[in-house]
């Protein structure tokens, strides 16, 4: 152990500290002035997320070979980082108004980043697990957070158990590899693989095993079930974060698994996986066409989003073109992420007391109510449902464009069909809120405005200006 | 000594029977039971597989598992708790609130 091996998780270590600190800090705090803890977080997001940016393409591994810092990682970082920020904004006049402005919900959110940024420097499936479990765990508590509202501890006790239940085949799958390789680093699996000392049958066992618990991390059908009610019933301000972090952060362990670990299974995977991903999108887009709750709308829809990446994901085992689907997948989770926090944010607007005004029928009249809002809301949608100049747009354009040059043509097809159906249902929610009366009332809190307006904005420019986000999206290879 | 194959093929069906009474028992608790069923299975197999191997690195994985278990279940049990204190029950089928 050197101290490089330190510098390495620097970004990790100033989170964790940072969090204990505050936890102790945070009992000084008077209980009306919260906002100085999250302030103090969002703080220690930002050092962290310069620590992580200043580590480019890396230093190498660490911890031998347990950790590894490299560009994918770097940009995994600093998008939890930066989504712990977006979560620290859309939390703060929303606990005010369901009265539970805490402290504690900062923290754990820093305990929940930390955990996503772990996962992204993860390069043994030990310490892929913990961080998951640092990652899930605070999400967990934040679900619940709202505690005596009965939804909300409905959502915590379905997401605690399934995830639990995740975690378990996912502990599963990394004995049966390590019964497989005789280790559980991702370079040793390789070489072993490799070096045909594998048990290939355990092996198979343990991807398989690997990729239902990580299946139900980012949500894909069928390991989706508990995706609508958990994001219907916490708090709209974790639910939007919990919708990039932990998707990011799961996205994260899949790719470096898949493509490193696991190339060699491609004759045994990429089946799979090419069927998880069609039915994800499918399920995900028909189910958001019969929903009226506008919190359930956005979770059938961002379980058709990771469909859409995992089209891209399917091209893992070709070695010529992993590179290309990672980069492809990466931009996605960037522009996803941005679309989300946006839409997420105008839905924290409009919530009001008692959970009301989250139906789509809430929405009527916010055209000439609050046309910025409206405005706004228009270009998430339209960005989700892939429409030029959007974000959205240019994202699916690279994933699907991976698929077709991977000879996965049907299931491009399918992608650009199911994206098309769900024009249909992010389409309803601007009529309704342009052509339809009604008197919404919306929350002119300044940070949400501040969220709404940059996240609309950041949704434009990167439809247009591509190249800078995505050049470093490719440059952000795995390595071993 | 008892080859690995045994300890494997009994850590497989503890890991069924686990993943059975996920699905199966209604009770908040049992169910939680068989997750923590589920994960012992894979603590058997990293050691069978370890003590196979003569490496140390699987029983050092098992000490992993155990305290993120233990972590887990306070959690859990957190939140049981909060629920039983509005329900007056644990059992997943009073759980219908959220549907759609």
């Amino acid at each position: 152990m050197t101290f490089s091996d330190f510098t390495t998780l620097l970004p990790e270590t100033v989170l964790v500290v940072w969090a204990s600190v505050l936890l102790l800090l945070d009992a000084f705090i008077l209980k009306a002035r919260k906002g100085w803890t999250a302030l103090l977080a969002a703080a220690g997001l930002a050092v962290a997320l310069g620590f992580a940016l200043a580590q480019g393409s890396g230093l190498g591994s660490a911890f031998g070979g347990m950790v590894v810092s490299d560009g994918f990682a770097t940009f995994m970082e600093a998008l939890a980082a930066a989504s712990g920020v977006v979560g620290i904004l859309l939390a703060y006049d929303y606990l005010k108004r369901l009265e539970i402005a805490r402290g504690e919900y900062y923290i754990l959110l820093l305990f929940s980043v930390a955990g996503a940024m772990l996962m992204a420097k993860a390069a043994d499936l030990m310490v892929m697990f913990l961080a998951l479990e640092l990652l899930s765990i605070p999400l967990y508590v934040l679900s619940a957070f709202a505690r005596k509202r009965e939804d909300g501890e409905e959502a915590a006790l379905k997401y605690f158990l399934l995830g639990a239940f995740a975690a378990a085949f996912l502990v599963y799958g990394i004995a049966m590899t390590y019964g497989a390789t005789g280790s559980t680093t991702i370079a040793a699996i390789a070489a072993a693989v490799s070096a045909g000392s594998a048990n290939m049958l355990l092996l198979a066992l343990g991807g398989g095993l690997l990729l239902v618990g990580l299946g139900f991390k980012i949500a894909a059908v069928p390991f989706h079930m508990w995706t609508p009610d958990v994001y219907q019933g916490a708090p709209s301000s974790v639910t939007g974060f919990m919708a990039v972090s932990a998707k990011v952060g799961g996205m994260a362990a899949l790719l470096r698994v898949l493509v490193l670990a696991f190339p060699q299974l491609g004759g045994q995977l990429t089946p799979i996986v090419w069927a998880i991903a069609l039915l994800t999108m499918l399920v995900g887009n028909l189910a958001a066409l019969a929903q009226k709750n506008i919190k359930r709308m956005l979770a059938y829809s961002s379980i058709a989003h990771v469909g859409y990446m995992l089209v891209a994901v399917v091209a893992f085992a070709d070695a010529k073109l992993a590179p290309a689907a990672v980069a492809a997948v990466l931009f996605y989770l960037l522009a996803y992420a941005v679309t989300n926090f946006g839409a997420w944010a105008v839905v924290i607007a409009l919530e009001r007391a008692e959970g009301k005004g989250l139906e789509i029928a809430d929405y009527a009249g916010l055209g000439r109510r609050h046309p910025w809002l409206a405005l706004a809301m228009t270009v998430f949608m339209l960005s989700f449902g892939g429409f030029p100049p959007t974000v959205g747009f240019v994202g699916k354009f690279y994933l699907f464009r991976v698929a077709v040059e991977g000879g996965f043509i049907g299931l491009a097809v399918v992608g650009v069909l199911a994206s098309v159906v769900s024009v249909y249902y992010y389409m309803r929610v601007v009529t309704t809120m342009y052509m339809k009366e009604g008197e919404p009332e919306a929350r002119g809190d300044g940070w949400l405005n501040l969220s709404v307006g940059a996240a609309a904005i950041v949704t434009v420019v990167l439809g247009v200006v591509v190249a800078p986000a995505f050049q470093w999206a490719l440059q952000a290879v795995l390595r071993l | 000594m008892v080859p690995t194959n045994y300890l494997i093929i009994l850590s497989a069906v503890l890991f069924l029977i686990g993943v059975a009474g996920v699905l199966v028992r209604r009770n908040v608790l049992v169910v939680y039971m068989s997750i923590e069923l589920m994960l012992n299975a894979a603590n058997l197999a990293f050691a069978a597989f370890a003590s196979a191997f003569g490496a140390l690195d699987g029983q050092i994985a098992v000490f992993f598992v155990m305290t993120v278990a233990a972590a887990e279940v306070a959690v859990g049990l957190a939140i049981l708790v909060t629920i039983f204190r509005t329900r007056q029950s644990v059992d997943v089928d009073s759980l219908h609130q959220l549907k759609g």
